[in-house]
């Protein structure tokens, strides 16, 4: 947060900016607890089993959902006989259509075909046939004219048969002029089902290269292939197309994709270099790099580390045994880590944080932020200490802090550092505003009263006596500050 | 049971009828006693359609979950799977069929229901593992557009924004035209479209080729829908990014909202009995049902939350004195009224309980500081201002490692309101999010630049604020209480797609043609011919009908505008919503990101 609190304030008030606030005047929150009050008084008056107005298990589902269903029919151990019984001859009766209303439609009835045309009839002549067949009682039709091996639909007919969800043999699209336009009539209509079946039918018969190429002109189907190919996870396939395509950072993302599924760190730690040399953009290329020296120090951490721990020699694993492996963890994880356990080591070994700052070149600010974050939870102050403190050519101290001396005391106190310690840092928030926040938020007395004694703020002064406790040395300041002005 | 789909302009129990005779059809196919094993994501949309009572008329006598393994026993004659075409979801029935005991008698048939669409794809696969023959029937079932209230339909089809413009996988699209064309036969021609953006397009183009070759839809109804507005989400990546302040779109933000249902927290809702001291406090979330079937609720959802605290209060007095009224029933007469007024009073109270009870806990949120900061990040972004350097509330979150997810949001929104990042601007958070979230992000990353929601400035030129400008984006005097914009639902952005909408009905679009220039896509206007007979003639001060179909998803506080559209006195068109998928920012990146751990089987 780099603008001060006082700004911001002024910024909220100021400007064309609302915020997300109730209205004080009319403290809603107090509204809401009348109401629920006056609601709850109620339930005295009503009957006791109001819950079950609409009939709802606990859970909230409605008795009779389809999901409250399952988990009861589930548990059931046995069908009712009876229930067997009747449906059993029902189920050696033919089912005979249900007869329907003329006027109501029902979805099924809604797609109606077209006459079988002859085959290979021109598309054009196709367009301006107007034939229709009623195929709407597809649903009741006997199991056998489902299989249609008919063999002369034209392409446009069987695309449009199979987007009815027929099967359709393709085989007889024999030469390179009929695949393709069975494809881009596929294409033409758009449903992806059959694209893919079709893409299916021409990947098997066709030569790769002569696929490539025709794919290459027609960009939807390629995207279903693609789309097919990682769905089924046909890598090679997948990555000669790319390649073939030139689509060569693709190329690489999808082959990076891959280390996913290795579970073995190191065959994940082999397969990641192997990576480094695939044709990423620029920026992408570095974090690859990065990724294999992360995940190859990790391993070399983690062999070191359980050693350590098994053996039962170093304080700080017996004292705070590792909760998890540290492989495959981010970058900023692994750097609170190696503050945590590793903090004092000299910078050449691979476990030093120093070292991971280096190699990774992590920002000042998240350094300072992931190892102020693992000192204060060990309450380290010492360390916290040092590594605020800079030393200027002339030996002289300072304290520094790039992430703001504010957000030091918010990471001190979830650590729950001591007052004396919060108060070091508090003093040395710049902005006053924020500092007097901070300082009351955390109840650093000494800060607030320092403070307004800066500012000459008496009056602030003595509001802020009420804050402190009866008859504490605070308080006794407080007095004294006042009398002797 | 499905009242609230028929208090609409547009009786939408029609369609619902459609779907459960369908259902019931394909149900009697398979003669005799059946179980039911289901994909489990297919419950939700189907319980919006049918309730077991209707499954158990058809002989369905048991239902379980989709689960590799051997099937549960049961005395049945049919095993049917509900399931999506899915290729995992093959494997685990293949696995359920080769299990099965083939010495049991009487042997069990099996049967597959694909929902929506029968797969060729996965038909072949079942072939190749060699179980396609076990299955009697094989069919599909339509279940396109889904009712979920009166005034609005969705696909549920999750992955339909990551499959249009990551994969350019138009299969979602041709849904969407298919379940244009049901609702075109239960509800009439719909004489005009419009659109903007590709996919809008291609949908428009199916449209006009199936009606082509299937003559036969045409229809004698009298169209009930003057216009149909297909608009694509990629003309709009901004608005599902910022965090929606209605009532009902921060309940999805913050609990997520699923076929109308949501899970809370259930503390808040422990019975308040006298003598049980609380001792029984209930583990599992509470369960409820929000649609305008509850009328508070319909009442309330739409409204800015911060207008929500003094209704709620206001119906607590109502309330309150409705049943004082006892007091001064004296006689019989007086006595018998009022108890016969009790239930209705029950509900009310019990409904009321329930949402004062949701507001406390979305207040916990809102009021916190996070929440507030998060939003002021929001709309200094959508307002404008320093959309072109590194934020420093986004750069505290990566570091105090806040969910992913919510970093990407406000990176994207950041991009999308710069026309792109400074190429300087965009390395510096890919870096800081793959050192704090992982490396692997890389691959998240690349599907939000391939999607453009995420991707550094190219032209050199920043459009978005000609855009801000002309659609009056930012609106700096909104009113959340008695809103006379759209802005109310982000206390001062108006959402674009519904500018849109809200444009063409008035004064028509040719007004923005520059800025429709500058949004992706064509926009274009078809008109569908309606036989003589069928033309409307407009009563004076009849509203017109308008479906706004959002292809890639639609948010809760753009429905929340819509509705706030078709309330205006003078507006004069009336709004209907339709959608491949109801989303918020979060399921939305979380549509786009890469899955990173491999499937469990």
């Amino acid at each position: 947060m780099s603008r001060a609190r006082a700004d911001e304030e002024e910024y909220w008030h100021s400007s064309k900016f609302r915020a997300f606030t109730f209205d004080d005047e009319d403290d809603e929150l107090s509204q809401l607890k009348e109401s629920k009050r006056a609601v709850n008084s109620l339930r005295d008056i009503v009957d006791d089993d109001d819950d079950d107005l609409e009939r709802v298990s606990w859970s909230g589902e409605p008795v009779g959902s389809i999901s409250w269903s399952i988990k009861e029919t589930a548990s059931g151990s046995t069908g009712s006989l009876e229930g067997r019984d009747s449906s059993l001859q029902k189920g050696s009766s033919s089912y005979a259509p249900v007869p329907k209303q003329v006027s109501s439609y029902s979805l099924s009835s809604l797609f109606k075909g077209r006459n079988k045309l002859p085959s290979f009839q021109s598309l054009s002549d196709a367009l301006t046939d107007t034939g229709v067949k009623n195929y709407a009682p597809e649903l009741r039709r006997p199991r056998a004219e489902y299989k249609d091996y008919s063999s002369d639909w034209s392409p446009k007919d069987t695309v449009r048969r199979m987007q009815r969800g027929k099967v359709c043999s393709l085989e007889r699209f024999r030469s390179l002029q009929d695949k393709l336009v069975l494809l881009d009539e596929a294409v033409a209509g758009h449903d992806g089902n059959v694209i893919t079946a079709v893409l299916i039918f021409l990947k098997r018969t066709l030569r790769r290269e002569i696929l490539f190429q025709e794919l290459e002109v027609r960009q939807v189907a390629l995207c279903h292939l693609i789309h097919f190919l990682r769905e089924t996870g046909e890598q090679k396939f997948l990555l000669d197309l790319l390649r073939f395509l030139d689509r060569t950072e693709e190329v690489a993302l999808s082959q990076y994709r891959e280390h996913l599924n290795i579970q073995d760190v190191e065959k994940r730690r082999e397969f990641l270099k192997g990576c480094i040399g695939l044709p990423f953009s620029p920026e992408d290329t570095s974090h690859i790099q990065d990724h294999y020296t992360l995940l190859e120090r990790q391993i070399i951490i983690e062999a070191n580390d359980r050693h350590l721990e098994m053996a039962g020699q170093s304080e700080i694993f017996r004292k705070y045994p590792r909760k998890a492996s540290i492989l495959n963890m981010p970058l900023v994880t692994t750097l609170f880590y190696s503050c945590f356990y590793h903090y004092t080591e000299a910078e050449g070994t691979f476990s030093s944080p120093i070292n991971l700052k280096k190699t990774f070149k992590i920002p000042d600010k998240q350094y300072v932020l992931t190892a102020l974050a693992a000192r204060a939870k060990l309450r380290s102050w010492n360390d916290v200490d040092a590594l605020l403190t800079t030393k200027n050519w002339l030996g002289y101290t300072k304290k520094k802090a790039p992430i703001g001396f504010h957000r030091v005391v918010e990471i001190l106190q979830r650590n729950n550092a001591p007052v004396q310690v919060l108060q070091e840092y508090v003093r040395l928030v710049e902005d006053v505003e924020t500092r007097l926040n901070v300082a009351t938020k955390y109840k650093c007395h000494d800060v607030v009263i320092e403070t307004y004694r800066d500012l000459k703020d008496r009056i602030q002064l003595i509001a802020y006596k009420c804050k402190v406790e009866r008859g504490s040395a605070e308080e006794e300041k407080i007095n004294s500050l006042l009398n002797n002005t | 049971m499905a009242a609230h789909l028929s208090s609409g302009r547009v009786n939408l129990t029609a369609l619902r009828e459609a779907g459960r005779r369908e259902l019931r059809e394909f149900l009697d196919k398979c003669a005799g006693s059946k179980a039911i094993v289901w994909d489990e994501y297919l419950t939700g949309p189907f319980g919006l359609i049918a309730q077991y009572s209707l499954l158990k008329e058809h002989e369905v006598e048991k239902m379980f979950t989709l689960k590799p393994g051997r099937l549960p026993p049961a005395d049945v004659k049919n095993i049917i799977f509900f399931v999506r075409p899915k290729l995992e979801l093959m494997d685990i029935i293949t696995d359920n069929v080769l299990r099965e005991d083939r010495g049991r008698s009487p042997q069990r048939d099996f049967h597959i229901l694909f929902v929506p669409r029968r797969s060729l794809l996965c038909e072949q696969w079942l072939k190749e593992q060699g179980v396609l023959g076990s299955f009697i029937h094989r069919e599909q079932y339509s279940l396109d557009l889904i009712p979920f209230d009166g005034d609005l339909l969705s696909m549920e089809s999750e992955s339909a924004f990551k499959e249009c413009y990551l994969e350019s996988d138009q299969t979602s699209l041709y849904h969407a035209a298919k379940g244009l064309m049901t609702l075109q036969a239960l509800y009439g021609t719909i004489p005009q479209i419009f659109g903007k953006g590709d996919c809008a397009r291609h949908v428009a183009n199916m449209m006009i080729r199936m009606k082509r070759e299937f003559p036969g839809s045409q229809n004698s109804i009298f169209p009930v829908f003057d216009t149909l507005l297909l608009l694509d989400r990629n003309v709009d990546l901004l608005t599902p990014l910022a965090t929606q302040l209605t009532y009902e779109g921060l309940i999805d933000e913050i609990y997520g909202i699923q076929n109308t249902y949501v899970k809370l927290p259930p503390e808040k809702f422990a019975p308040k009995k006298q003598g049980e001291g609380g001792k029984d406090l209930p583990t599992e979330p509470k369960k409820l049902q929000l649609n305008s079937a509850e009328e508070l609720y319909a009442e309330i959802r739409d409204k800015n939350f911060n207008a929500v605290g003094s209704v709620l209060s206001k119906k607590a007095k109502i309330i309150s004195a409705a049943f004082e009224e006892r007091h001064h029933a004296k006689t019989v007469g007086e006595i018998k009224q009022f108890v016969s007024q009790l239930p209705h009073m029950q509900a009310a109270r019990s409904s009321l309980a329930n949402h004062t009870s949701i507001a406390e806990l979305i207040k916990d949120i809102t009021t916190s500081e996070d929440f507030f900061d998060n939003l002021t990040v929001e709309q200094e972004f959508m307002s404008g201002i320093d959309t072109d350097k590194v934020n420093n509330y986004i750069e505290d979150c990566i570091a105090q490692k806040h969910p992913l997810i919510k970093i990407l949001r406000l990176v994207c929104l950041q991009s999308v309101c710069n026309s792109g990042l400074k190429q300087k601007v965009l390395d510096h958070y890919k870096r800081e999010i793959l050192q704090t979230y992982g490396y692997e992000h890389i691959l998240t990353l690349n599907n939000l630049e391939k999607a453009g929601l995420l991707k550094p400035q190219t032209s050199g030129r920043n459009n978005y604020p000609t855009i801000r400008k002309t659609l009056r984006l930012w609106m700096d005097d909104v009113n959340e209480q008695n809103p006379n914009d759209i802005s109310y639902v982000y206390s001062g952005y108006a959402p674009l797609s519904v500018r849109l909408a809200q444009l063409l009905a008035r004064p028509g679009w040719r007004s923005i043609e520059e800025v429709l220039k500058m949004l992706p896509g064509p926009h274009f206007e078809e008109r569908q011919q309606l036989p003589t007979g069928l033309q409307k003639k407009r009563q004076q001060g009849e509203n017109r009908v308008t479906l706004v179909f959002f292809l890639g998803g639609v948010t809760y506080a753009e429905i929340a505008a819509l509705r706030f559209l078709s309330q205006m006195e003078d507006g004069g068109t009336e709004y209907v919503i339709a959608t491949t998928k109801l989303i918020n920012g979060t399921t939305w990146i979380k549509s786009l990101m890469e899955k990173l751990e491999p499937a469990p089987f």
